[in-house]
């Protein structure tokens, strides 16, 4: 049965909203399948504005590794802005994709990836709009399951309720062996039902279904276990790990929206995961281990990807992009071939050390040398041994030595607030570190038009590393101690108006830890602010502290625990915490060790070029470090006229 | 350095490109076309482009310009035809010549507009527009940045009447023979999705607009507000807008015609370069 498209209902409404050409679809290499063709269909969804969302690496490269798979289709949704949702309630119009703008809930999948947990009301959002209910044991054959992914899918437990099944780890080939499942039990006249086909994913031990697990608590409110309650379905739940990047050069034709979002530029992912061990990242705990994309597979991405979009700038991306064994040659041999079209190379996530600055300027070599961010992340020594950041003050203060005489103007350097063990004077230390930036650089360039901007975001313990055992700083410590940082910045006369000075006050921060380590019992406050009209709390101008504790309040009231319970409680070794059942590969016991080597300021080296510290992800996931160099270069492409 | 003046639409659901929107994609396109684009001197060089005088966003159009400048010569025909392809359906170039003389934004003197108003009588807004030709003037307020702005929308309207039968390609009906000649241009604009999207019932007016570019320009949303301010008309869907037409006004007959008119009747290129389109002349059927 075919799906009609709902734009001649939507197309009445658009004239009434902001921007209406993201609600429209038709951006250059999107997809429209015809729907009777195809047997297994994907909705994909960035629980967040198109604007954010559309350039997202993850839910581009699923749309288009499943849209080249015969008999699947994938379409893309995104969160439409209150003023329409408004709107498409009043005229009773559904969620839609962009791409057909065929009604979601038509779909067999709606796969939602998150990125944050602030994506979480827009998730209850989505689904009433589209008709499903938002709790996944109301649902019937009749609607999609609701899939969760993305790096907030590592602790799902909050959002437990309200999805089907989630997904963690690379999603390139967990996607098709889900889309295969599928596919079977339709063609076999869905025998069993919703329940059957759940099943069927949990037996293959890489989808977690909330709903074939108990969650059991101890009468001080800590969880006494999980365990599963059918039969067959695994204990823990594994991520899934691509190996050969080369072999996956998605996306091969990155979409190109009409509207503008947030990165006007196309993306070529240089490596996966990252062993630097910063205590803090859980982006670099649960994608271990690395492995690097060839620099000739780098060169043919982007050599294709210009070609298919007419980017201007293409971004290098990764964890950490200055480690990818080769980046000199990659930087190098890109600066050489695109010299003369004016493309422009970017590296975020650089480290702090002089071999970047020559990277940079290999980047920049004839463009604008306007600002140059590192991220040192705690202010003094000490913390930085803490959260095992190996940079010492002395290698700073080297490396913007370099960048300003090399006609760099600006320094944006970041940290974080409220990291475990730390003390006012370790946040003090950053408006030193500032300070000694200014002096040596107006030394450097023989010129006081230089500065040096500090930007601070709260830390917020996160799953699956060394810190999800740390209590979070509450929101009133927080202000205070960047209250005192503002003071000394402001304060000091000779260089204090060179400094600038960026940070967000403590309370998202707690918003996002409540969520972060939740556990099922999270998911009635999530419920409680989205019914109270919460939505888009990643934006400033939507996010309310006050709504989120007061529906904590109501929603947690006879449990037992609070927001405090869950943010700025210490854990301990003992406890059972909401995601182990979730395995990232990550040994507990190493985890716990790590935690204690932070408290003990031990710093822990890189297993890419030291010997295996025995973090377990390698053997547990039957995965290794694929890494360069090939020493291979790149050539110049032949150009046909 | 040779200069292409190219005409482009905005159909169907890509109406809702913003002219910033239209711009990025353009851009792009001259990129992924590899056209041999001038550059302006300065820090950040952009592509030498000028845009004149856009639709707002979320009004159709058959007639919008642009003009490139190209550091090799090439054939406006297959130059236009090269980046039609490289733009989305819905942005389409329709027509290019090699221009002659710099006064192209003065040629835009008046824009000729269709008014598709769904489920509206045609007797009632033919009624409307009588009215609204009728009254001397016609205040109509506008929000602008400023705030609220109070202007005169009758002086800039030379033309305003119901369209005998419908049928340009952002309204055009399912089912429906594209309009012979007029704004219907050499490519078939409406594709079948285009045209399922339209919403098919009750009645349907169409008004034809002919306006003045002034200033403050008067647009069609400001008739469209007058005529609800002079005959309470108020359509039930919000009008869907095309531009037809925007060039020279011939006063005589109050009709738009060809701004590209003066560049193809310019002498020749020496090496013969400038094959002349032969699309259709916009506006030529008010």
């Amino acid at each position: 049965m075919s799906v009609e498209s709902v734009f001649p209902q939507l197309e009445a409404l658009l004239p009434h909203v902001q921007k209406p050409i993201q609600y429209v679809g038709g951006e250059l290499n999107s997809t429209v399948k015809p729907w009777d063709e195809t047997d297994v269909r994907w909705a994909l969804m960035y629980p967040d504005a198109y604007e954010v969302g559309l350039p997202n690496q993850g839910v581009m490269i699923l749309y288009e590794v499943l849209n080249e798979r015969e008999g699947v289709l994938a379409e893309r949704t995104y969160s439409v802005w209150p003023d329409l949702e408004k709107l498409m309630r009043e005229h009773d119009v559904p969620q839609f994709t962009v791409d057909a703008h065929r009604p979601v809930g038509a779909f067999d999948v709606f796969g939602v990836s998150f990125s944050t947990e602030l994506g979480y009301t827009n998730l209850l959002t989505a689904l009433d709009l589209s008709g499903i209910p938002l709790e996944a044991k109301d649902r019937t054959e009749d609607h999609p399951i609701v899939m969760a992914g993305g790096h907030a899918a590592f602790n799902p437990e909050p959002i437990a309720d309200y999805i089907d099944v989630a997904v963690i780890g690379d999603g390139e080939q967990a996607v098709l062996e889900v889309t295969e499942i599928i596919r079977a039990w339709k063609a076999e006249g869905r025998p069993g039902g919703r329940d059957e086909v759940l099943l069927r994913l949990a037996k293959t031990g890489g989808v977690y279904v909330p709903r074939f697990y108990d969650v059991e608590y101890l009468p001080d409110g800590r969880i006494s276990r999980v365990v599963p309650n059918r039969s067959g379905v695994p204990w823990r739940v594994s991520k899934h790990t691509v190996m050969d990047l080369d072999e996956w050069p998605y996306p091969k034709q990155p979409l190109v929206p009409l509207a503008e979002t947030v990165h006007e530029r196309m993306s070529v992912e240089i490596f996966r995961g990252c062993t630097r061990g910063c205590r803090f990242c859980q982006a670099g705990m649960i994608t271990r281990p690395v492995r690097e994309r060839s620099i000739t597979g780098i060169g043919d991405m982007v050599d294709k990807g210009l070609k298919n979009t007419g980017f201007e700038e293409v971004g290098l991306l990764s964890l950490s992009s200055a480690d990818h064994s080769e980046i000199g040659d990659v930087a190098k041999g890109l600066a050489d071939r695109y010299e003369e079209d004016k493309v422009g190379l970017s590296l975020p996530s650089t480290r702090v050390d002089a071999f970047n600055i020559d990277l940079a300027n290999e980047l920049t070599r004839n463009g604008r040398r306007s600002g140059l961010t590192f991220a040192p992340e705690g202010g003094s020594e000490r913390i930085r041994k803490v959260i095992n950041k190996m940079v010492s003050e002395d290698d700073l203060i080297r490396t913007v030595a370099t960048a300003y005489g090399n006609g760099w103007r600006q320094v944006k350097l970041y940290f974080m607030c409220g990291l475990p063990t730390e003390t006012d004077e370790d946040v003090l230390q950053i408006g030193d570190m500032a300070v000694n930036v200014i002096a040596k650089g107006r030394e450097v360039a023989q010129s006081n038009d230089i500065r040096c901007t500090v930007s601070i975001g709260g830390f917020v313990p996160k799953p699956h590393t060394p810190f999800q055992w740390a209590p979070q700083l509450s929101a009133e410590e927080t202000d205070a101690r960047l209250g005192k940082l503002r003071d000394k910045i402001r304060g000091d006369k000779k260089y204090g108006r060179s400094i600038g000075f960026r940070y967000h006050d403590g309370k998202p921060g707690i918003v996002e830890g409540l969520l972060s380590r939740g556990d099922r019992r999270i998911g009635a406050v999530i419920r409680e602010v989205y019914e109270r009209g919460g939505r888009f709390d990643g934006w400033r101008e939507y996010f309310s502290y006050d709504l989120w504790m007061s529906s904590a309040a109501e929603a947690l009231g006879g449990t037992g625990v609070d927001v405090d319970w869950y943010t700025t409680r210490e854990r301990s070794y003992e406890e059972v915490l909401p995601w182990d059942h979730l395995d990232s590969g990550l040994d507990k016991d190493w985890l716990w060790e790590d935690w204690q080597d932070a408290l003990d300021e031990t710093e822990v080296p890189d297993c890419r070029w030291d010997p295996c510290f025995d973090c377990g992800v390698c053997p547990q996931m039957d995965t290794e470090i694929q890494m360069g160099p090939t020493g291979k270069k790149l050539l110049p492409l032949t150009v046909v006229k | 350095m040779q200069r292409v003046r190219l005409r482009y639409t905005k159909r169907g659901r890509l109406r809702f490109t913003s002219h910033r929107d239209f711009q990025r994609a353009f851009e792009r396109a001259l990129r992924r076309a590899e056209v041999p684009m001038a550059y302006s001197a300065g820090f950040t060089p952009h592509p030498k482009v000028s845009y004149a005088n856009a639709a707002p966003t979320g009004t159709g159009s058959e007639a919008e310009y642009l003009e490139i400048a190209l550091v090799q010569r090439r054939d406006p025909e297959q130059l236009r035809a090269l980046l039609d392809a490289y733009m989305p359906d819905g942005l389409d170039v329709v027509d290019a010549v090699e221009a002659h003389g710099s006064d192209f934004s003065d040629r835009l003197e008046a824009s000729e507009w269709e008014l598709r108003l769904d489920r509206v009588e045609p007797g009632t807004a033919r009624a409307a527009a009588e009215a609204f030709l009728a009254a001397e003037t016609v205040e109509v307020e506008r929000r602008t940045k400023k705030g609220i702005r109070a202007f005169d929308a009758r002086a800039a309207v030379l033309a305003l009447g119901v369209a005998p039968a419908p049928g340009v390609p952002a309204g055009r009906m399912p089912g429906e023979e594209p309009r012979a000649g007029g704004a219907a241009s050499s490519e078939d604009a409406a594709t079948s999705e285009d045209a399922a999207d339209r919403p098919g019932e009750g009645g349907c007016a169409i008004l034809r607009l002919v306006v003045r570019h002034v200033t403050p320009a008067v647009r069609p949303d400001d008739v469209l507000s007058g005529l609800r301010a002079t005959a309470d008309l108020a359509p039930p869907v919000p009008a869907a807008v095309t531009r037809l037409a925007q060039g020279p006004l011939d006063e005589e007959s109050g009709t738009v015609t060809d701004p590209f008119a003066p560049d193809r009747d310019a002498v020749p290129e020496p090496t013969g370069a400038g094959v002349s389109s032969a699309g259709t002349v916009p506006g030529d059927t008010a």
